[in-house]
């Protein structure tokens, strides 16, 4: 946590001014009840002062009593006021250090962590550690101030009443403790039983038209209804133990009162000192109270502390190293290129191929043989296990990752779109023009659309859900194109198109000059004129060549075209 | 499929809440419950009760104390005694109140999610196809339990804060009168502070919420995608919309939480003040013998209990606020409309043949939008019809319509010649088997998932089917085999599997006629290749209608549908069809174009 902790140095000085003003808010609150003893002890009762003098003095203290109300609360206010813009500053800080170091991760760092995990950390382990920072600064240092110095000044006044206070507080700190305890395993399975509640809805409400088709409406209910059942119950006997917690604490509390009330009888102490206890009782409770929950929220801000530590402690540096040249005529050249994703499977063996400037590469293969993989080592996502790869003749190890990657346009399987207008999506940071998107999105087969929704303008929601599977490929085609990249890369991207706008894309494709392309997909008409087609089957090459080459020589080739193009011979 | 809204469950936020609507639903549910919930009330008000009676008590002990000698300690232990008596009954009838509450409040919750459910189940495909399934999950469970959490906690706080409100006061009159006008001054104070508080930090928490909600969800997104800004190389642009998303969530976190934090210490201040004033007040009638100091002291306590209700109603009202506006939604869901009942004296279809006779039909989703116009269609038993046509032209809308998922607006459909206005839903959708794109299996073991449709079925059916669609050999490789249960992240099962699990599910169902979505479009093409075998095999004499994607699958069609814009715009062999030279045609060819 230290390293999270860190963050706040920026800020100690904002940080100890709030620290100073809290402090004298609480102890201008534990002035008080002091002189409130004091009115009614020392000048009230005191027969020997004359009525003017007392009624003076009373005057003059209760004033004091305002102006410590006053202190109090402008002291709490601006103290809060430092502390809130700290801790968000710090927050602020810490995410963004942790967004960049997320959006250098190189893609073998994002598989170990996970992308749910990251985002994770982005949003609710920072907004814990926020938490667990405010929460501290505001409560975590007036509340102990509170207890300290309440305990001091009983002490002060009166030893023997104040060890009856003193005996209160672990029995109440103790309450909360083990309330708190036994409720957590609790809490642990209604939330489970709260997940399986979604997820039946979930199903259900995904599944309607199958639940509806096979009538099984009924069974459906039944099976929620048991759900529900024991949710409830579980809820219940959550609320059973914690329902304990408050009027424990409270029956304490006035049983603390009542001993004070006692003791202080049998000791002969002033009516105004017994009063004064009762203040600091209710105080120093109080903030006990705050303190349980200031605990809770440490343990989890320390937790999400660590987990953001993790991220930025990664190493994000990138090797670039001298390396022997390839054979400079070819624009991607793969020599014996193996490589496994966890060290222990193969996932590509052997890859040997080569291809000119303005070819087109086509690959093809079942899922898992390795065609996206080709892609991630080409572009150096991963680093190969063995061999070599050489982009214009120059390894890619040798390249910057912004050198290298500056030479392409790529749309990766389920690709993604941003929630922003069309314009920044096909940009994407790249500063184009408006004639170059237009001409990307013309090539993309997406004009039609595009203008249908009005315009370069017009905003794609999260996830681009308010568009149809095949116009988002359309756009990340487009963003592929755009910017004329030396080499274009589509990993399946017209999968969701119908017949015939992919064979106008094709057309479309074929006549951009100059540009190198690496074409993966499912459907063989997407790759039949590319000038060399790899055919993939777990992580080997098992046929390299032409269409018509490979129907003859790849016998999986031949099935794969006769699976597709039905029972039509080789004349379309 | 989200063709249309009738009324999306979130313009209701909107709109002004109908409080009456709320409350008389809300009653229907407590009623019966009421035995209980008067109990809950009667103990919760004693409980208030005798925690008024403790300051009192406590006052009249402290005067008996005499630090001059000559304190008469019976009496007190008898005070201490009865105090202790009275604080721990106090304590446990607020404990049973506070459990009688939350039985209360469970229940209600479970009955409600319980005919919330019910209903949904009944409601036709229409309601799911306008909304997002985020939608109606939130209002069964958030919905739900915002309306529970606030009948559990803030119906009791503000039942005992009237009761504290009215009995301190009361207390404090008996004490000392003149003393109470101290709270002329505090009380209006208290209220006009908490007023601008509230009324200053609502919206300002909404905000911190909209941009903290704008920065997570531009998170998520580009945390996804985060290869893809690596391979344009534009982390630094990422990094400064970021940056931008961040510094607005800080700020508007950080006014929204300073003006939030004012309330505490405000609090603490006119608690504060009335305290200096009673202490004055009181000191000064003291020397004029009007009080005593042990009444004084159980003036304070009252006081303590009298002003903190106050603060915590006003903040009460918020929660409730949300908490019928959640009730509103829930009770929304229930007044929808079901499925219209199945026409009177309707038939049970029975042992089909599969002839389909379709005629002069005219659909629209939305009314006076006809998008089906006068179309008709004879199949006979064991036929094939492929449909066809680009993405989004409505190949759905056929299948809508078959299934009786949506009615048609005018003209019939028949099977074996009987309208099915006049059979039961349940049986005509017997009649058919579903196998669609979307792979629907849910978290339970594999053998549940096939056996699912027909609960009759033996171990052998299950895995005779399994065979027949050439998955049992992988099933038989999972873990447990077939009671390997699927869930999200157990078992690792590809998009392709899922498929055929689901074909040996429709095959378990063996319906007379069929309705194939053959789209396979995130399947290798070796599973491919196994799932066709598997379609063909379930396709097997049975009247077929098939969304169809593949050439073979449509030539060797006995009839072809071709849909354009919503409508059935062409329909025949593919022979005939390439010969008019249509649409179709145009389909066809713009295939094999030559690149």
């Amino acid at each position: 946590m230290t390293k999270t902790l860190r963050y706040l140095k920026p800020y100690r000085g904002t940080v100890a001014a709030g620290l100073v003003l809290k402090f004298i808010g609480a102890v201008a609150e534990l002035f008080l009840p002091l002189l409130l003893e004091y009115i009614i002890n020392d000048v009230a009762i005191n027969t020997e002062l004359s009525s003017e003098t007392r009624i003076r003095l009373i005057i003059y203290l209760g004033l004091i009593m305002l102006g410590c109300s006053l202190v109090a609360l402008l002291g709490n206010i601006f103290a809060n006021r430092l502390t809130v813009k700290s801790s968000g500053n710090m927050t602020h800080d810490l995410r963004y250090d942790l967004f960049s170091k997320t959006s250098y991760l190189n893609s073998k760092q994002v598989d170990e962590f996970g992308v749910p995990s990251l985002i994770s950390r982005l949003t609710s382990d920072s907004y814990y550690v926020n938490q667990m920072v405010a929460r501290t600064l505001r409560l975590g240092v007036r509340a102990p101030i509170l207890i300290l110095g309440g305990i001091i000044l009983a002490f002060w006044r009166d030893a023997v009443l104040a060890c009856v206070l003193l005996a209160c507080v672990p029995l109440v700190g103790l309450t909360i403790f083990f309330i708190t305890r036994k409720s957590v395993p609790v809490y642990f399975k209604v939330q489970h039983k709260q997940d399986d509640m979604v997820r039946d809805m979930q199903e259900n409400v995904t599944g309607v038209r199958v639940i509806k088709a096979l009538n099984k409406s009924e069974y459906e209910t039944e099976k929620f209804d048991d759900l529900v059942k024991e949710l409830a119950a579980e809820e219940f006997r959550a609320n059973k133990i914690m329902s304990i917690s408050n009027p424990l604490a409270t029956l304490i509390l006035n049983l603390g009162l009542v001993a004070v009330i006692v003791v202080g009888a049998v000791r002969g102490n002033m009516p105004g000192t017994v009063l004064a206890f009762l203040q600091y009782f209710v105080i120093i409770l109080n903030a006990m109270i705050a303190l349980s929950k200031i605990f809770v929220v440490i343990s989890r801000g320390s937790a999400s502390a660590a987990r953001i530590e993790k991220v930025l402690d990664t190493d994000v540096s990138e090797l670039i190293e001298d390396k022997p040249l390839g054979d400079e005529k070819y624009k991607i050249q793969f020599n014996n290129v193996s490589f496994s994703y966890n060290g222990v499977k193969e996932n590509l063996k052997n890859i040997n191929f080569a291809i000119k400037p303005g070819q087109m590469l086509g690959i093809i293969g079942a899922t898992g043989s390795g065609k996206s993989t080709i892609i991630n080592l080409m572009m150096r996502f991963y680093d190969v296990g063995g061999g070599a790869i050489f982009i214009d003749g120059k390894d890619v190890k040798s390249y910057s990752s912004k050198e290298l990657r500056r030479k392409f346009g790529v749309a990766f399987q389920n690709d993604f779109l941003m929630a922003a207008s069309i314009r920044e999506n096909i940009d994407y940071g790249r500063g184009l023009t408006d004639e170059e998107i237009n001409a990307a999105i013309d090539a993309a087969q997406a004009r039609e659309f595009v203008d249908s929704v009005g315009g370069l303008n017009y905003s794609l929601a999260q996830k681009a859900n308010n568009i149809s599977g095949g116009q988002k490929q359309r756009l990340l085609v487009a963003r592929a194109l755009a910017g004329s990249p030396e080499i274009v890369v589509l990993d399946d991207s017209s999968s969701a198109l119908d017949y015939g706008t992919d064979a106008a894309l094709r057309k479309a494709l074929s006549k951009i000059q100059g540009a190198t392309f690496v074409i993966v997909a499912q459907r063989i008409s997407s790759i039949k004129n590319a000038d060399h087609i790899l055919v993939l089957d777990d992580g080997e090459i098992i046929g390299q060549g032409t269409h018509d080459e490979l129907k003859v020589s790849c016998a999986e080739y031949a099935m794969i075209y006769s699976t597709q193009m039905g029972d039509e011979d080789g004349k379309i | 499929m989200a063709r249309y809204n009738v009324n999306d469950t979130r313009s209701i936020k909107g709109r002004k809440v109908d409080k009456k609507f709320v409350f008389v639903h809300l009653l229907r549910y407590l009623k019966p419950f009421w035995p209980i919930l008067c109990l809950v009330f009667l103990a919760n008000i004693a409980s208030t009760m005798l925690s008024l009676v403790g300051p009192k008590l406590c006052g009249l002990a402290i005067d008996l104390i005499d630090p001059k000698g000559g304190t008469d300690f019976t009496k007190i232990i008898y005070y201490a005694i009865i105090l202790i008596g009275v604080y721990a009954l106090s304590a446990i009838l607020e404990y049973l109140s506070a459990i009688g509450m939350s039985y209360v409040s469970r229940g209600t919750v479970k009955r409600m999610r319980s005919e919330v459910f019910a209903h949904l189940s009944k409601l036709p495909v229409s309601f799911f196809d306008g909304r997002q399934a985020g939608d109606i999950i939130s209002v069964l469970s958030y919905d739900i339990d915002t309306v529970g959490e606030s009948l559990a906690n803030d119906v009791m706080i503000v039942l005992k804060s009237g009761v504290l409100i009215v009995g301190s006061l009361i207390m404090m009159l008996t004490i000392a009168p003149m003393l109470v006008l101290v709270f002329a001054v505090t009380v209006p104070l208290s209220i006009v502070m908490t007023r601008f508080i509230v009324g200053k930090v609502q919206p300002l928490f909404r905000k911190r919420s909209a941009k903290l909600g704008e920065l997570n969800g531009f998170v998520e997104e580009i945390t996804t995608g985060q290869k893809t800004t690596r391979a344009y190389g534009c982390e630094e642009k990422i990094i400064s919309d970021f940056e931008v998303k961040n510094r607005e969530a800080v700020d508007a976190y950080a006014k929204a939480e300073y003006y939030g934090t004012i309330s505490g210490p405000s609090v603490g201040l006119i608690n504060n003040i009335s305290l200096t004033l009673v202490s004055v007040f009181g000191a000064l009638m003291f020397m004029r013998g009007t009080i005593s100091p042990g009444q004084i002291s159980s003036f304070i306590l009252y006081s303590r209990k009298f002003s903190g209700p106050i603060n915590e109603i006003a903040n009460i009202m918020g929660e409730f606020q949300s908490a019928i506006a959640a009730a509103e939604r829930v009770f929304r869901v229930l007044e929808e409309d079901p499925e219209p009942a199945d026409a009177e004296r309707a038939e049970i279809l029975m042992d089909v043949k599969g002839d389909v006779e379709i005629d002069h039909l005219n659909f629209g989703y939305v009314k006076d939008k006809t998008i089906i116009h006068d179309f008709s269609l004879s199949v006979e038993s064991g036929q094939v019809v492929a449909i066809v046509g680009h993405t989004g032209a409505g190949k759905t809308t056929i299948i809508n319509l078959l299934m009786r998922f949506y009615d048609q607006d005018g003209g019939s459909i028949c099977i074996d010649g009987h309208d099915t206005r006049g059979l039961t839903r349940a049986s005509v959708r017997r009649a058919f088997t579903m196998v669609l794109q979307d792979t629907w299996l849910f978290a339970g073991s594999v053998y549940d998932n096939i056996a699912y449709g027909n609960p009759s079925a033996t171990r052998e059916d299950v895995v005779r089917v399994c065979k027949a669609a050439k998955i049992h050999s992988f099933i038989e490789r999972l873990p447990q085999g077939y009671d390997t249960i699927l869930s999200e992240n157990a078992v690792n099962i590809s998009k392709g599997q899922k498929q055929l699990l689901t074909i040996a599910r429709a095959m378990l169902v063996d319906s007379p006629m069929l309705i194939l979505d053959e789209a396979t479009s995130n399947v290798d093409t070796r599973t491919e290749q196994i799932i066709q075998d598997a379609m063909k095999e379930l396709m097997k004499g049975k009247t077929c209608f098939v969304i169809a994607h593949r050439l073979s699958t449509i030539k060797a069609a006995d009839k072809i549908l071709v849909m354009r814009d919503g409508d059935v715009v062409e329909q025949g062999t593919h022979d005939t069809l390439i010969a008019s030279g249509g649409y179709y045609s145009e389909l066809y060819y713009s295939q094999f174009e030559t690149v």
